[in-house]
């Protein structure tokens, strides 16, 4: 296993830490947040055209970059670092990870290059209450008639669901589970954009009644429901350590300058250690990460309980590692104006957003055979 | 300098020469306490005539001058047994590794090569009864006399002082000094006349430390480690080789307090199905495993050319926190099995033991505390707590048993 990135990947981490820097500094984050789209429209376009960064793990025949996950894992951390509102978390990895599991060559053909190119932005539709991703596709049916289908149900929690121009749908047929295609535009199709406790990334309910739909093929729907849930939750915790170390390195410098009974409040024990072990968690979680980006490219055998053990790992420390940063703020630390709160929420919602700690764990039980 | 990496294919060679060596030499059983020592020592050199001790050292001294990826693999086949190799960890952990760093070449050349073929065992002469975290308070004094330095005083929780051929040992050589500046690090001889060493019970009942005295013991001027009054640098080069020594230390696969132990435990207490013991469980194992990513990760970067440094105390730490992790889930699984157990059953016993060795492993090698505070300081800058005595000459501190 190779735990430590080359110089390429070293020189990737820099680019985008600079482009994001420059380009979505906290004023940029928060007019994102509150505009129509709920993101950075001109970031996006420049994200795939500039840097070519929707495209990392896609293969060069799609026009993507032929990378791979770790390149992806490390994208993921510099946007959970900037908090950068983008639907690369829906698009570029859940959708793009879905289409290139399915055995559907026409459909990868058609829409890959464009999502690659950023023109066009996928979501998948996948959890029901509580977030849960139902490998038999819930209570979402497809029903066919002829060779045309048509999806009845309600799909919540969808990533870049309220900006997708295509829905990739798990649903439940009477053969099995199966994969859709909807157009969101389409009759029958209503979309909610939902008020979430994160303001930096927007989520969106889609309900079906007879909505028109395309069969996708593949031979195992549920075994393409579960790589995309482990290479998704490998993406997830690559944006949360990015999202931890940020909000370490902000009570970190704040537990330096400001001084409280004489002294910077970064002297006193009670302070320097829980920031101690913030920095422990990140250590130990980046370790658990690299590992599980780099299972995810070259030992796939290894990548389902790699990617059990960093989403269980990853999601409680980011949350601890958020609270610490507002706490060690003090009253700044949860005025509206300070970032810090955008760190609590992100951590909070992340850990939640593929469902609770309690199942990420279970999860991880089942792989351990426990 | 060129230390062979190893290519995926020389690794696996390697790793099926560990492999069928260790098979056809590692002992069948532990020896017993009275057989430890010559079981060890003949163990060692075997290891040594292998090619297998020191693997990453300098060959000069004996060593093979490997990276530390065959170190690896040496370790990660020799985890599943249980050698009688703890006698040398202090020797191979800290001590050797100390004098390869800064010792002289006739140091390096008379003392480590009989360290990797088993000859003698090693201790480190550090804490005090009054110096324990603020080791640089230490009261052991070191008076030039003619050619030899003769030192007074008393060392405690010597781990291993019991079988100890040499010892590491700082003593206070200018107490006119400040604290930091006015000690030395020396090669002990444990069998000079005026060593006296005696056992000293832990917690768990066993003896595995002492305390050790020294009574006009002469200790010749070529054996000072470093320069006279540099021994805090030298103390801090051996707590960094320490902390990583332990905390990258594989524990062998039989350790009772590891996740795949303790599933065992819940299997035969039927407890699996039990969602928040199966819980439990997983992240048991989530913080084992990230530690063993988080040492592999750090063993990989000392290869790319960035050593750990102050990053050991993460492992340190996080090692600690692991095993009272550990011992949680042992007794939330077993309940008051884990406390009460017929006579003679062994694994009531290591249960017993794995919960009295939590305590120590929390402050042995440097407590979780000093451990917080390197993160804080050395790795993240932050300010250090305000230090009354660091300019201070020692003779005029009131610190430990220090009344003055």
């Amino acid at each position: 296993m190779q735990l430590v990135l080359d110089p390429e990947q070293q020189e990737l981490r820099s680019a985008v830490r600079k482009f994001l820097t420059d380009q979505s500094p906290s004023a940029r984050v928060r007019s994102a947040m509150e505009s129509d789209d709920g993101y950075d429209r001109e970031l996006w376009r420049r994200m795939a055209t500039e840097l070519g960064l929707l495209g990392l793990a896609v293969p060069e025949r799609y026009d993507g970059a032929g990378a791979g996950h770790v390149e992806r894992a490390i994208v993921q951390e510099e946007l959970g670092r900037s908090l950068a509102p983008s639907p690369f978390l829906g698009s570029a990895v859940l959708a793009t990870d879905t289409l290139l599991a399915l055995d559907d060559e026409a459909a990868r053909a058609e829409l890959l290059p464009r999502m690659v190119a950023g023109e066009l932005i996928a979501a998948v539709a996948v959890a029901e209450g509580g977030g849960a991703w139902d490998r038999t596709g819930g209570a979402t049916t497809a029903s066919r008639s002829g060779d045309a289908w048509t999806l009845d149900g309600t799909k919540t929690a969808v990533v870049a669901g309220d900006v997708a121009d295509v829905l990739l749908v798990l649903a439940s047929t009477s053969d099995g589970p199966g994969w859709f295609r909807v157009d969101p535009s389409a009759s029958g199709v209503t979309r909610t954009t939902l008020t979430t406790l994160d303001p930096t990334r927007r989520l969106a309910k889609v309900a079906f009644a007879k909505a028109p739909a395309t069969a996708l093929a593949s031979a195992d729907a549920a075994a393409v429901l579960d790589l995309v849930a482990d290479l998704g939750a490998v993406a997830l915790a690559a944006e949360q350590l990015g999202g931890l170390q940020r909000a370490l390195e902000m009570a970190v410098d704040y537990a330096k300058v400001r001084v409280q009974f004489g002294r910077p409040v970064g002297s006193y024990q009670a302070v320097k250690h829980g920031l101690a072990d913030v920095y422990s968690d990140w250590e130990q979680g980046l370790s658990a990460l690299r590992h599980a980006s780099w299972a995810a490219d070259h030992a796939r055998d290894e990548l389902p309980l790699a990617a059990a053990l960093v989403a269980a790992y990853v999601g409680p420390a980011y949350f601890r590692a958020g609270t610490l940063c507002v706490q060690y703020h003090g009253g700044i630390g949860y005025t509206w104006e300070h970032d810090a709160h955008l760190y609590y929420k992100r951590a909070k919602s992340t850990e939640l957003l593929f469902g609770s700690p309690a199942r990420n764990r279970a999860r991880l039980a089942d792989r351990l055979g426990v | 300098m060129s230390v062979p990496n190893g290519s995926p294919t020389e690794l696996q060679e390697y790793r099926d020469g560990v492999r069928s060596w260790l098979k056809a030499n590692a002992p069948a059983s532990m020896p017993s306490a009275a057989e430890l020592i010559p079981a060890a020592k003949a163990f060692q050199a075997a290891l040594f005539d292998a090619g297998y001790a020191g693997i990453t050292w300098p060959k000069d001294v004996g060593g093979q001058g490997l990276s530390a990826a065959y170190q690896q693999v040496y370790s990660d086949e020799a985890a599943a047994y249980e050698l009688p190799t703890y006698p040398f960890i202090i020797g191979m952990g800290m001590c050797g590794p100390t004098v390869n760093d800064l010792g002289t070449g006739e140091q390096r050349t008379s003392y480590l090569p009989r360290l990797l073929r088993g000859e003698d065992i090693w201790c480190q002469l550090f804490s005090e009864p009054g110096a324990g975290s603020d080791v640089a308070s230490l009261q052991t004094r070191a008076v030039l006399d003619g050619d030899a330095w003769v030192v007074n005083g008393q060392k405690v929780w010597t781990t291993n002082a019991q079988w100890a051929d040499f010892g590491a040992l700082l003593a206070r050589t200018d107490p006119d000094r400040p604290k930091h500046s006015g000690l030395t690090m020396f090669i002990l001889d444990m069998h000079a006349p005026g060593v006296t060493v005696r056992p000293l019970k832990d917690m768990s009942g066993r003896a595995p430390f002492n305390e050790v005295y020294f009574d006009d013991v002469r200790i010749p001027v070529d054996a000072v480690i470093g320069q006279v009054n540099a021994g805090w640098n030298a103390a801090v080069t051996m707590l960094g080789h320490e902390r990583v020594s332990i905390g990258a230390t594989r524990k062998p696969k039989t350790n009772p307090m590891e996740f795949a132990s303790l599933v065992e435990l819940a299997r035969r207490h039927g407890v699996t199905g039990d969602p928040a013991q199966r819980e439990r469980l997983a992240e048991l194992y989530a913080h084992e495993r990230v530690l063993e990513l988080f040492n592999v990760r750090m063993r990989q970067e000392t290869m790319a050319g960035n050593p750990p440094g102050a990053r050991g105390s993460v492992a340190k730490l996080a090692g600690a926190l692991l095993l009272r992790r550990a011992i949680d889930t042992a007794g939330q699984i077993a309940g008051s099995d884990t406390i009460a157990w017929e006579p003679g059953d062994a694994r009531g016993a290591e249960l017993a033991l794995g919960i009295n060795s939590a305590p120590a492993s929390s402050i042995a090698g440097g407590t979780n505390e000093v451990q917080h505070n390197i993160i804080g300081e050395r790795i993240l800058g932050l300010p250090k707590e305000p230090q009354v005595d660091r300019d201070i000459p020692f003779r005029e501190l009131k610190v430990g048993t220090q009344r003055g």
